[in-house]
């Protein structure tokens, strides 16, 4: 059946920022989505709050609205754009549940848009699970397959929960329709636990619907991704088993492509059912994926849910099997069937079949408990991990040990190294499921565990046990080998062992592994993903290495360009890096370069084997990096490296390349160095006359204290070695100094530097060809200087900053640049306090704010920056029309939109941690609000990031005493709104000497009063409040005052109200809200925004 | 080279080698080359009766997983004639499993060789075609001498072999439920899961030798003849007997090697293809409706057929009904009227998927219809 002809034009929803559980997978199957729309000559309408994605690139919709994703704002797009189809199954469930929200309130019939890809039944069926269990039910029954579902009973009410545990005893699942990532659900033990858990999962449902189920921990899970086209055809693009068995989220799991521990049997009844239950949800084109566990003692299967839509697992799927499933899911939604559509791989065969694969995938999560000081970092129901690493390898063993080393993470490989923990406690360890449990299992299988014991602990399948048992076996014989020669090193490398895991076992030294491997001429092959077991010929360069046989890298004699990528997402490194090295992928292809990624992180775009020439995917390490470069350089010339767009990781390796004569483009390792270390950038500073915050290095207390002396209080304090503000503090006296130097660990240096208290931070985001400086974007923090930049609200153009500023700015920053040698992007942090702009750090590479500003200003940043790292100078850049002819991003007109990034915080997995923002980053993704008015645009990234912001009813505002004087104002407006406002005494004393009306609510540490008055938690946990204001008091430690704020977060944070933390944000919030309620809240594209800036 | 090849090897006719590890029984054998893409199913694939004479590689890595139980077997032996793959399982991990497949192996005697080139292997197979080759789980002999042995094995065109694998001796496996139908199942290398299939549906399978005669099978009254998968090469099989029951007007279908005799017995004729489908995954259109399955396969010859139409046969005209849309290779053949089909893939699956069963209850249709 050829495309459809009735439908012209096409919304598509993204997934808006990410958030744990959402993240740049959409953003792959959005961009592959567009892409596939605007081929087939549709007219594209993308809706995304998230600046930061590829998808949301002017280029890849005919209109692109960066505007929160909120049935409202949608409903406007759609009275504007007025498309014909609605596809709402690339986004995620943030684009499902808008789908169905606008459905329900009659949007799409009103305005006679489609649904296409899903139907609102099919949605409903597959994901109501009451409904859903339905239907398993129905196909078991009629079909004669083996399938049930666990047994469960929905609740609406507390008194429903406690009612149905005398039919499913304790322990139970709970769990709320329609969330994603599994938010509000757990375990429930006791009565205690169901209370909790059912309480906050009633609330997280949008339905306040919970279902109770009986508990099957584990288990084996499994899970298949099927696709349908209308004609019914159904295939199984892949099978993924999760080693971590039932009772770990699947986003937190370690698994595995395909499974391996199940007959043909088995899978084929697994793939009889997903069919059946797709076919009877009505899924009628498209992606979804089925879970299923199976009972490791009798076989008994038991359907888990499925999702009526792509998701992580559909992005995981398409990288480990080389099937494309978004894509596909594309062409299916407009009217294709399987069968006309080519496998691009192959080409000449049809994407109607089954990929079968000849190695082993394994994907492994990565986990940020660091930044989120008591949280629960048991793993469980609900997903925690904030990012992934995937690994191919010939052998499990091999994927698996490159999937660790992927993570990059301290820690994370198996070690043969130090001391021994006890057995017992290890095994104990091994119980509670955690981050790196696997790790903890390889350490118990030194301490002398047995297979059984393991099994006893962790109920990991036997086979995968026993992986962890030949690794440990290599190991030893690794280490008994009288010599390193050939087939010892072979043997060790083919499953999986890092040159500095042979050093580290071998004691000897990384480079000394690598030196002898490189003599003996041992070198990994790179074998092609194919999707057919090598059965046809690929035409698409997708590889990963194997110490196999023979090489498949195709030879060439274009100038290569190699791309190191930014790895699995973490906090402070995320899918901003992504798209940096996409668009440079992009811009050297267009310009004639062959590109080659590298990259290891299944989410992203970057890791599209349609995005570059080629795609390695590998572990950003030294090692692997190097022989990826060998390879290359064997098979064609290699005209550089580029390391600086995929963040930290890839710029860490600079040095080291460089060293091993690998040619680095753009601001060289020497430079790089210059900005990064603190001495050397200090001079850099001096030399071109720039303050820098006043800062000295202490080792011991006294020491500390001596510079806070010479540097006056507060001051910032960090160790030296952490990256990333890890363990950052605010510091206003010496006793929490001193308690502060005390918790260090021994012996190293913290730097201690002046805090600048009340200072405007700003961003700056710059491009240098060593003789011109294009100033990208200059950015204010609407958040003081303390609170990281990534977690922090920004303005472009700047809101309070004049031409004088700016103007300061851009000499500094170009004395950076020149002074540091920078060739391509600078990022530089400046705190504006008293009049003095201070430089707090430059970063000499792409950083989190480059799509941000590039899509506020309209300018490619990384692909510009990428040319110039190749030799193209800004003038050149100016003439091709790629950079605006004159002028830059601080020279905006004065009445350019201004575009406001807000960034999004993971405060609801994390219960329990305090939500007050702070010099550490937390924020998992950011959203832009763009309008001609700030208060609107600031008011829109509200919307995007958290929900509307009321425009009515209560506010609560209790503030720091240092706060007071700047709250007067932005409250005064919020009261003249209409609100009514609440506030703690001292708070309410300052309100209404100024003249505004302030009802006092007791704190919380003082109890409910005597006539049962109720304290501020309580008011917001009774759902009283709609407004939070509340700025932290003291420094860290402290109790009083400073607990209270504490409980009031968390109690916002499990109402889910509005909670704003410092007094800049709430001037920022009531400028928004006036806004909102003066007027008319518009909605315009992007590339409206452009035509209005660039023409 | 004039040393003997050291440990294990597998070696191929054209010279290539690749060394291993034993796996399985130890000494040495022969047969054709081929390779398997499946994922799972490796029990079924070992004891399929088509790969009779023929080392089987697999593509997946990993094998030996779930050890060997004794409810997946499609026959009472091990038929490959050597077995290869790339990373034998230590353990057993299934509820289900009796035993670990290297013991299975030894115990049916199958020489097996573990390597790490199974993806070199297979692309060399793709890229020269199907060859002959040979394990030496200890070779004492330099290279170049198993090459020359390798060599003298004897070719698979023009291999007599259904005779080989089939039972020597008629046997019933009894309807399941109700009796509807009597069916004559030509074992030419028949799997068990395709007697139990029809059996399912209501058929008593009379499993008969493969020299069969006509007056054989018309003995046992069938409301409708089957012939099976079958190792070899149709061209040198006889196919008076299927003629006569098509010229019976008994309703007929065929799987596999049944499909290729069905073609001979149509005028058509057999061909080798370069080097086989086998696997779990190939798409199969079904030409009139246009709807896909995914199907296993496991051939190394293929029917030549006019794609464009309906042609004519003596036994009036008939059309390619099923194509493999990787390679629009013949997947199936059916007489118009209806009352004789075959499929050159594995509706009884084992291993494999499950889409193409409903043949087997068209099948039942046209005995029914017949039967009316
Ligand atoms: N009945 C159960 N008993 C034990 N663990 C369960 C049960 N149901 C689900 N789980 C675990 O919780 C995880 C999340 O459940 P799932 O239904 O997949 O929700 P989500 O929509 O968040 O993916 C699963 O991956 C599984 O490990
Ligand atoms: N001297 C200072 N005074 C005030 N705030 C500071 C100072 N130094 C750093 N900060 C704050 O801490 C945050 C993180 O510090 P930064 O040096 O940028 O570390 P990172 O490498 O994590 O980005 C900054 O965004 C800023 O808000
Ligand atoms: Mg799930
Ligand atoms: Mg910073």
């Amino acid at each position: 059946m050829p495309k459809r002809e009735d439908i012209r034009s096409v919304l598509v929803i993204g997934s808006g920022p990410i958030v744990i559980g959402q993240a740049c997978e959409f953003d792959y199957s959005g961009t592959q989505a567009c892409r596939v729309l605007r081929d087939e000559g549709f007219r594209v309408i993308l809706v995304n709050s998230n600046p930061a994605t590829i998808m949301t690139d002017p280029e890849f919709a005919d209109a692109t609205y960066v505007e929160p994703i909120t049935p409202e704002f949608v409903e406007k797009i759609i009275a504007k754009e007025r498309p014909d189809a609605l596809l709402p199954t690339l986004g995620g469930q943030t684009a499902l549940n808008t789908a169905v929200a606008l459905h329900e309130a009659g949007v799409l019939e009103r305005y006679d848009v489609e649904l296409i890809g899903a139907d609102f039944d099919a949605i409903q069926a597959g994901e109501n699970r009451e409904k859903f269990k339905e239907i398993v039910a129905k196909v078991a029954r009629e079909r004669g397959l083996n399938a049930e579902s666990a047994r469960s009973v929905v609740c609406h009410t507390m008194d429903e929960c406690l009612a149905a545990v005398s039919e499913l005893g304790y322990p139970l699942v709970v769990r709320p329709s329609f969330t994603m990532g599994g938010v509000g659900s757990g375990f429930a033990y006791d009565e205690t636990d169901l209370r909790r858990i059912a309480g906050a999962g009633l609330d997280a449902s949008p339905t306040t619907e919970v279902l109770l189920e009986e508990s099957i921990l584990g288990w084996k899970e499994y899970e298949l991704e099927v696709m349908r086209d209308r004609h019914d055809n159904v295939v199984i693009v892949c099978s993924i088993e999760n080693i971590d068995p039932m009772g770990v989220h699947t986003g937190d799991s370690v698994t595995v492509a395909p499974a391996l521990t199940l007959t043909d049997r088995e899978y084929q009844n697994m793939r009889d059912v997903a069919i059946a239950v797709i076919r009877e949800v009505g899924v009628d084109t498209g992606g979804c994926n089925i879970q299923f566990a199976v009972d490791p003692r009798t076989g008994r299967m038991i359907v888990i849910e499925m999702n009526p839509r792509v998701s992580r697992s559909s992005a995981l799927a398409s990288k480990a099997t080389g099937f494309p499933i978004a894509k596909i899911a594309a062409k299916l939604a407009i009217g294709y069937t399987l069968d006309e559509i080519p496998n691009d791989i192959t080409k000449e065969t049809p994407a109607s079949f089954e990929p079968t694969l000849d190695y082993i995938v394994v994907k492994v999560p990565r986990f940020a408990f660091e930044k989120f000081k008591g949280a629960d970092q048991t793993l469980t129901t609900h997903m925690k991990s904030v990012g992934e690493a995937m690994a191919i390898g010939r052998s499990f063993s091999e994927a698996l040990q490159k999937a660790l080393r992927s993570l990059e993470k301290k820690d994370s490989s198996f070690t043969w190294a130090g001391e021994i923990a006890g057995k017992q406690d290890l095994l104990a360890a091994c119980r509670v499921p955690h981050d790196g449990r696997l790790r903890t299992m390889q350490q118990a299988i030194r301490a002398g565990a047995g297979a059984e014991e393991l099994f006893e602990a962790t109920s990991i399948d036997p086979w995968f046990l026993d992986q962890l048992f030949l690794l440990h076996e290599e190991a030893q014989e690794l280490a008994g080998a009288p010599e390193l020669t050939a087939g010892v090193l072979q043997r060790a490398k083919r499953h999986g062992f890092s040159d500095a895991q042979i050093g580290e076992i071998r004691g000897i030294d990384e480079a000394r592994v690598r030196d002898l491997r490189h003599a003996l001429g041992l070198r990994p092959v790179y074998n092609t993903v194919d999707t057919c077991a090598a059965e046809f010929a690929a035409k698409t360069p997708y590889l990963y290495s194997a110490y196999d046989e023979e090489s498949e890298v195709p030879y060439g004699t274009r100038q290569k360009v190699i791309i190191l990528g930014s790895g699995p997402n973490r906090i402070g490194q995320g899918i901003e890096f992504d798209y940096a090295c996409v668009h440079a992928s992009f811009e050297l292809s267009r310009a004639g370069f062959e590109t080659v990624m590298v990259n290891c992180n299944p989410e992203t775009v970057s890791t599209d084997y349609d995005t570059s020439d080629r795609l390695y995917f590998e572990p950003l390490t030294l090692e692997d990096v190097l022989e990826v470069v060998h390879a290359e350089q064997q098979t064609g010339p290699v005209a550089g490296v580029i390391v600086q767009l995929g963040g930290q990781t890839p710029l860490g390796l600079a040095q080291a390349l460089k060293d091993a004569g690998v040619p680095v483009v753009g601001t060289s390792p020497e430079s790089i160095h210059l900005a990064e270390e603190r001495g050397a950038f200090g001079r850099v500073l001096a030399e071109a006359a720039l303050p820098a915050p006043k800062h000295g290095t202490a080792t011991t207390v006294a020491e500390a204290l001596a510079v806070a002396e010479d540097v006056g209080y507060p001051v910032l304090v960090r160790p030296s070695y952490v990256l990333g503000g890890a363990g950052m503090a605010i510091v206003y006296d010496d006793e929490t100094l001193t308690t502060y130097m005390a918790a260090q660990e021994g012996g190293h240096p913290v730097l201690v530097d002046k805090f600048l208290d009340e200072a405007i931070e700003i961003d700056v985001d710059a491009l240098y060809d060593g003789a011109e400086l294009y100033l990208g974007g200059v950015m204010e923090h609407i958040e003081e200087a303390g609170i990281h930049s990534g977690d922090s609200a920004c303005a472009l153009p700047p809101i309070t900053l004049g031409s004088h500023d700016i103007k300061r700015i851009r000499a500094a920053t170009e004395a950076i640049a020149s002074g540091v040698g920078v060739r391509g992007l600078l990022n530089v942090q400046y705190a504006m306090s008293a009049g003095v702009l201070y430089v707090l750090e430059a970063n000499p590479r792409a950083s989190r704010t480059v799509p941000f500003v590039s899509k506020a200003t309209a300018v490619p940043l990384a692909k510009a920056a990428a040319r110039v790292m190749l030799g193209a100078t800004l003038a050149e850049l100016r003439a091709e029309g790629m950079l605006p002819a004159t002028g830059d991003g601080g020279t905006l007109p004065l009445d350019a939109s201004i575009a406001v990034k807000e960034a999004v915080l993971p405060f609801n997995r994390f219960r329990g941690v305090d939500i007050v923002l702070g010099p550490e980053m937390r924020s998992t993704g950011e959203v832009m609000g763009i309008d001609e008015f700030f208060g609107i645009a600031f008011a829109k990234s509200q919307a995007a990031a958290y929900g509307e912001l009321p425009t009515k009813g209560r506010a609560f505002v209790s503030v720091a005493n240092r706060d007071k004087r700047a709250m007067i104002f932005p409250v005064r407006a919020l009261a003249d709104l209409g609100f009514e406002i609440l506030a703690t005494e001292g708070t309410a004393e300052v309100l209404r000497r100024n003249g505004v009306r302030a009802k006092i609510v007791r704190k919380h540490s003082e109890g409910t009063g005597p006539g049962g008055e109720p304290t501020s938690v309580q008011c917001i946990l009774d759902g009283e409040i709609d407004l939070i204001v509340n700025t932290p008091f003291g420094s860290p430690g402290q109790s009083g005052p400073r607990l209270d704020g504490y409980d009031i977060r968390t109690a916002a944070v499990l109402r889910g109200i509005p909670c704003i933390t410092t007094v800049s944000g709430l001037a920022a919030a009531a400028a928004g809200i006036q806004a909102i309620v003066r007027g008319d809240v518009g909605v315009r594209s992007l590339q409206e925004h452009a035509q209005a800036l660039r023409g | 080279m004039t040393n003997p090849a050291t440990g294990a090897v597998l070696v191929l006719e054209d010279g290539r080698a690749f060394h291993g590890t034993p796996y399985g029984a130890v000494g040495e054998t022969f047969g054709e080359m081929v390779f398997n893409t499946g994922m799972t199913g490796y029990q079924e694939t070992l004891t399929d009766p088509s790969y009779h004479r023929q080392i089987v590689a697999m593509t997946a890595p990993h094998i030996g997983n779930t050890g060997v139980n004794d409810e997946d077997p499609e026959s009472g032996r091990v038929w490959v004639a050597g077995y290869v793959v790339r990373e034998p399982s230590r353990v057993v991990s299934s509820w289900r499993a009796d035993r670990s497949l290297d013991d299975y192996l030894k115990e049916q005697g199958v020489v097996g060789i573990a390597i790490p080139g199974t993806r070199a292997l297979t692309r060399h197979l793709r890229e020269r075609g199907a060859m002959r080759a040979g394990i030496f789980t200890a070779p004492a002999e330099p290279l170049e001498d198993l090459v020359e042995r390798v060599r003298q094995a004897p070719a698979m065109a023009g291999a007599d072999l259904a005779a080989e694998v089939a039972t020597t001796e008629p046997y019933v496996v009894p309807a399941l439920g109700a009796k509807r139908f009597t069916v004559a199942a030509v074992d030419l290398g028949i799997k068990g899961m395709t007697p139990h299939r029809m059996a399912e549906r209501g058929c008593e399978v009379h499993v008969l030798p493969a020299t069969a005669t006509f007056e054989q099978i018309m003995a046992i009254r069938p409301d409708g003849v089957f012939l099976s998968n079958g190792p070899g090469d149709p061209a040198t099989a006889d196919v008076s007997a299927l003629r006569a029951v098509l010229e019976a007007r008994v309703p007929f279908f065929g799987i596999c090697f049944g499909n290729q005799l069905f073609g001979r017995a149509l005028g058509l004729s057999t061909y080798k293809l370069r080097y086989g489908h086998r696997g779990v995954n190939q798409p199969v259109q079904d030409v009139r409706t246009g709807k896909v399955e995914i199907s296993a396969h496991n051939h190394g010859f293929a029917v030549e057929a006019p794609l464009d139409g309906p042609f004519d046969t003596p036994y009036g005209p008939a059309e390619v009904s099923h194509v493999n849309l990787n390679d629009r290779c013949v997947e199936g053949l059916r007489l118009l009227d209806g009352r004789a089909f075959s499929v050159q893939y594995h509706p009884e699956a084992a291993a494999g998927p499950h889409d193409a069963a409903y043949l087997f209850d068209e099948f039942c249709e046209v005995m029914s219809r017949a039967q009316a």
